[in-house]
């Protein structure tokens, strides 16, 4: 069903609709065909102008057997259309799933516009002349109902064709076979009259510019190799498997030839390790994982603060806490990232707003490491990892540099006796940096570790104001971090007294909620956190200049806590932990709330 | 100098002494450490390897031994408890032009960071670990370790450990490390010439000492150290020859024809085995590792159980990169994140 999903989201994606995705699958592999816990779904939302979530309410669901119609129906609004296979109802599969009498057939369904249609049998008729088994057969109904929807939407199924070739290019009866569903599939639509409309949703308006379709985890993985190419440093990515995180691994481990090295680890916390000794080495050292890997590999954060080299540590959340929900989003690590280590450790953190925004958080994530010599957090998480836009491909040239400035000579003239020494804890005055020395520069040998060194020289000190001095330092280079852009508020005539803040993967629902209360007659002021550490310059003011501010997260209030502590300001917060995101109408209607009530 | 385990780390003309590998920092071991005999061999045999210093690192965890590197003057990192092994793999495994060194200790190293050690091992990574085993908890005061013997009564066992200890070179061995090797921190002759094959080989190398911590477990090697016992306990193993020892080579080491394990024999026995360090099965080194009692240690083997040649991690992973730019060409950015599915608006 991903993959279905995947093949329609790109045949959408090359006709120019503006697109949003919402894959929606079980932790299991193959979680129980036919029960409502194994339902695995796929949420496309497309349109002529442009969108920001995958939709509230589908206008069409196709429900390939009685489990995944009686899963997604609370979302259907009335009105709207069920393609529903019914090769599946049998009694047995409706009682499966709790259903008495089958929904089909007891008019319990009389306010959508149902086709009921025996896909399955169709599918097996259109490939008798193939010489398949029975399960493969039926397999390829999936590409018959792709068919069928493409012939209702006018998308071209050229480009599934040509992915079919090469998917099944060793198998040639599958390929074959999955050709003629999905051809079968559009003819079906064209000549019967099930159907008797198609819908025409034409290309949307955008910036003129070359797009394609990129997901979260593919975008963050190419601004990682865009971020190595910038800085002209050899990437090195140390993981260990983890949803949803793991295709970044994938991805990176095809693009050696980048010079990118990718190392499975043999868990989270060597994969971190072996990420800050290549970082020691001089490459862009990477580690990527989900919240619970976070917690595994924060003592090496530490180590990375007190060592002071880059390091990017990729967090895709999920639901938690321990394994919580594997495959579904939430963003309730902030606070762990913030401040889940031992000591005062102070990590910058970026988190992503968007699937394709991904791409340039990881390229800023990489210019805090690189200048300012820090590990940096940076936050996307399931809905954006496995969700799709379409993306304006960048000019390679238009992308910022990140100069590694390796220190290459001593720095310090030591006890002035004449030799010139290098210290490695000698601070560059206006970043506070300190010089990274690569192992195989003469002259600069040195020794870093975790204990508390001695300002400038770095060797170890267990000297008490020293510390309270090393402490302070280490904050203060990481508040003054430069190049973060103010908070920038999106308020159309200057009118509005309710602030609507947020952070990460709920860009889209905030922004189409507002979109909503606006054109509901409300004045709404909206802005979004990239940087949560540190915060952009004017957060303060901007949090003081509304009556109020609401804070949508899908967690229990971590941001706001944040806001609350450092500003002082009062933070309405709406909280919700569903494993979903957040539904535009829902923040809509909670942001009218909040308007109204000022 | 010929090193395989040194290929592609530059080396200098100019002679080095001891001195340019001592840093200038206070040693700060109890006096009578068993560590500074071997920081005395490691600075006193790095110049013959004639390396360019700046190419050396030493990594290490946390513990007495892994203060090591702070004495060195060559890069290094004393990084945190257990993770040494991780770091120096993504250490060697992108700087081929690095000799790197980990330094660790028993608990360091087969207690916190076991799971590392086995995996560095397995993977074959380009690193000398030089494993410190005083068989006790030295920089915490003095508990027991992975390494003590039953029985041990120590602040935290005050009625007596319950645990087997491990055999670190048996559980390299299992761990399918390609060079193990055993010495003991007095024997500076010993040290050396372990440590010269250590570095000289490609792949992992685990050199155990034995290391006296004088303070929390003082003796615990004295029966393989003191003049009147040593040659009764101690077992020298040279590659090609017989598994003889005694003060005369008045004992053997042979298998016995029923089990198939190894048992000690007269030395003049028909049967004793010759020891083949370069043996792809790695069974008689297992059983050699295996002579050794685990409380007292006698009939301890000391020197190399084994060195084959297996390819190195780093080298796989840089001969892939190589074979990708070789066969698609080197990275096109711009074509990377244009793809093949685009659509353009004007």
């Amino acid at each position: 069903m991903q993959l279905t999903g995947d093949r329609f989201t790109a045949e959408t994606a090359s006709f120019g609709n503006d697109l949003s995705t919402l894959p929606n699958f079980p932790a299991e592999i193959r979680a129980p065909a036919g029960t409502l816990p194994g339902v695995s779904s796929f949420q496309l939302h497309f349109a002529n102008y442009d969108i920001l979530t995958p939709g509230d309410a589908p206008d069409v669901l196709v429900a390939m057997n009685p489990a995944a119609l009686k899963a997604n129906l609370p979302d259907v609004p009335k009105g709207a259309t069920i393609i529903v296979d019914t090769g599946d109802f049998t009694p047995r599969a409706l009682k499966k799933v709790g259903w008495e009498t089958n929904p089909l057939e007891d008019n319990s369904l009389s306010a959508y516009k149902v086709h009921a249609l025996d896909l399955s049998g169709i599918t097996m008729e259109a490939l008798a002349p193939f010489d398949l088994s029975r399960k493969d057969a039926s397999r390829s109904k999936n590409m018959f109902a792709l068919g069928l929807l493409s012939w209702m939407y006018g998308r071209s199924i050229d480009g599934t064709v040509t992915f079919l070739r090469e998917k099944f290019a060793a198998r040639e009866t599958i390929r074959d076979a999955n050709i003629a569903a999905l051809k079968a599939g559009w003819n079906y639509g064209e000549t019967t009259e099930e159907f008797s409309v198609s819908y025409q949703v034409k290309p949307a308006a955008m910036p003129a510019g070359t797009y394609r379709n990129i997901t979260g985890n593919l975008a963050l993985s190419y601004g990682l190799v865009a971020a190595a190419h910038q800085s002209r440093l050899p990437l090195f990515l140390g993981s260990y498997p983890i949803t949803p995180a793991s295709d970044i691994l994938h991805e990176l481990s095809k693009h050696k030839r980048f010079a990118v090295r990718t190392f499975q680890a043999e868990d989270e916390v060597a994969a971190i390790g072996a990420a800050l000794g290549a970082s020691f080495g001089g490459a862009l050292g990477v580690t990527t994982t989900s919240g619970p890997g976070v917690a595994l590999k924060g003592e090496t954060v530490g180590l990375a603060v007190s060592l002071e080299l880059p390091l990017v540590i990729v967090d895709v959340q999920r639901g938690g806490p321990s394994t919580g929900l594997p495959t579904k989003t939430e963003q309730a690590d902030l606070l762990q990232v913030i401040y889940g280590r031992n000591g005062e450790s102070p990590v910058p953190v970026v988190a992503a707003s968007s699937p394709s925004d991904c791409f340039h958080a990881a390229i800023e994530a990489v210019r805090i490491a690189v200048t300012y010599r820090t590990p940096v957090f940076l936050l996307s998480d399931g809905y954006l990892a496995n969700g799709s836009e379409p993306w304006q491909v960048p000019d390679v040239d238009s992308l910022p540099t990140i100069d590694p400035n390796f220190a290459t000579e001593p720095n310090h003239d030591g006890d002035g006796t004449g030799e010139r020494e290098f210290w490695p804890y000698l601070r560059d005055a206006e970043t506070l940096a300190r010089p990274w020395a690569l192992p195989g520069t003469p002259g600069l040998e040195h020794r870093i570790g975790g204990i508390e060194k001695l300002d400038g020289p770095g060797t170890i000190s267990y000297d008490p104001n020293n510390h309270d001095h090393m402490v302070r330092l280490r904050q203060a280079k990481i508040d003054g971090i430069a190049g973060i852009p103010d908070l920038e508020v999106e308020d159309p005539g200057s009118e509005a007294r309710l602030l609507v803040l947020g952070w990460g993967s709920t860009y889209g629902p905030i922004g189409a909620a507002v979109r909503r209360a606006r054109k509901a007659g409300h004045h709404v002021a909206q802005a979004h956190l990239r940087h949560l550490n540190p915060m952009p310059a004017n957060t303060g003011d901007v949090l003081r200049s509304y009556d109020r501010v609401l804070v949508p997260e899908m967690n229990l209030g971590q941001l706001a806590l944040l806001l609350r502590g450092k500003y002082l300001v009062d933070i309405v917060g709406y909280n919700r932990v569903r494993g979903l995101p957040f539904k535009a109408e829902e923040l809509a209607d909670v942001i009218m709330e909040e308007v109204g009530a000022l | 100098m010929g090193l395989p385990g040194l290929a592609g780390v530059p080396t200098t003309d100019v002679k080095q002494t001891k001195k340019d590998f001592t840093s200038d920092q206070e040693v700060r071991w109890c006096p009578g450490c068993g560590d500074y005999a071997v920081l005395a061999a490691v600075q006193g045999f790095l110049p013959d390897l004639g390396l360019a210093r700046e190419n050396i690192v030493f990594v290490s965890g946390i513990g007495c031994s892994s203060r090591f590197p702070y004495y060195m003057n060559t890069y290094g990192m004393h990084s945190i408890h257990g993770r040494a092994p991780a770091i120096a793999t993504g250490l060697a495994s992108s700087r081929p032009d690095l000799s790197v060194w980990v330094i660790t200790g028993d608990g360091d190293a087969l207690s916190i960071g076991g799971n590392h050690l086995i995996h560095a091992l397995r993977r074959n990574v380009n690193l000398t670990i030089l494993l410190f085993n005083n068989r006790i908890y030295g920089l915490t005061k003095g508990q027991y370790s992975p390494t003590s013997e039953q029985g041990k009564i120590t602040k935290s066992t005050p009625m007596g450990s319950l645990e087997s200890p491990f055999n670190p070179v048996s559980l390299a061995l299992g761990a399918e490390a390609t060079f193990v090797a055993r010495t003991i921190d007095s024997d500076r002759q010993h040290l050396t010439s372990v440590l010269s094959a250590a570095a000289a080989h490609r792949g992992t190398s685990l050199v155990e000492i034995y290391q006296n911590c004088n303070i929390f477990n003082d003796g615990a090697f004295e029966i393989l150290k003191n003049r009147d016992s040593r040659d009764e306990v101690l077992i020298r193993l040279e590659h090609g020859e017989p598994v003889r020892f005694g003060a005369d080579g008045q004992h053997g080491v042979r298998r016995n024809p029923s089990t198939g394990s190894l048992e000690v024999c007269a030395g003049d026995d028909p049967g004793v085995v010759v020891h083949d360090a370069t043996a792809d099965d790695p069974t008689q080194a297992f059983a050699l590792s295996r002579l050794a009692d685990p409380g007292t240690l006698a009939r301890s083997p000391i020197g190399i159980f084994r060195q084959v040649e297996r390819p190195a991690y780093g080298d796989l992973m840089a001969a892939q990169l190589d074979e990708a730019a070789a066969k698609q060409g080197e990275g096109d950015l711009q074509a990377l994140l244009r793809g093949k599915d685009t659509w353009t608006v004007a």
